[in-house]
């Protein structure tokens, strides 16, 4: 399986994604850009995981899964109110 | 071999949804669009690229039998889709919620029906 080509394209989709995180015009805009990029890191981990036979590629990959759920309900609650 | 075959095809779906959703984070005009293109199409594309991972670790598990190392690399896919699957729709709705309580107007909308409510 080509698995470490297809990780090089969901980068190559990571970098066109951070485009709009530059350049968003609103706030919430760079926030949907950052949670679009962090499920693509998931991904690529899994398809890492799978391409070099290395269970701990996943593990990393359910762990960021979690922590940035974590983050992106922080960065909206901020956006909501303004204030933590 | 048709295990195979069906990799390949989840692969090149997976992927043409994943290239979808970086372009519609570019076309589309206000946040709202932005992210029903950015949220659903990765979804759906990691469904099916990590459902590749999990076929092709099947079967290398059936071919070897018993427990070979590949159990667990298919048992830990599983949890990362489910992981995926429940944490990317549940921000997306926070992250709209945030989006219009912080005022970011919808592009080129007459009906409001939410800001109406929130007003009586």
């Amino acid at each position: 399986m080509p698995w470490l080509p297809i990780a090089i394209f969901l980068t190559v989709c990571i970098g066109i994604i951070l485009i709009r995180v530059f350049l968003g015009p609103t706030h919430p805009d760079r926030l949907v850009g950052l949670d679009t990029i962090n499920t693509l890191v998931i991904v690529s981990m899994v398809i890492m995981g799978a391409a070099f036979d290395e269970v701990i590629y996943i593990d990393v990959a359910i762990v960021y899964a979690l922590l940035s759920f974590v983050t992106t309900l922080f960065i909206a609650k901020y956006l909501e109110k303004g204030k933590f | 071999m048709v295990l195979n075959i069906f990799t390949y095809i989840f692969i090149v779906i997976g992927c043409f949804f994943n290239v979808l959703a970086a372009v519609g984070l570019h076309r589309f005009p206000d946040v709202y669009t932005r992210l029903h293109a950015g949220t659903k199409c990765t979804t759906f594309g990691s469904i099916f690229l990590i459902g590749a991972v999990i076929m092709q670790s099947i079967g290398i598990w059936v071919a070897e039998g018993g427990s070979s190392p590949q159990s667990v690399l298919t048992i830990h896919a599983i949890i990362a889709l489910i992981a995926i699957l429940l944490t990317n729709p549940t921000s997306a709705h926070a992250m709209s919620r945030a989006a219009h309580r912080s005022g970011v107007k919808p592009a080129k909308a007459v009906i409001d029906d939410l800001e109406k409510k929130k007003k009586e």
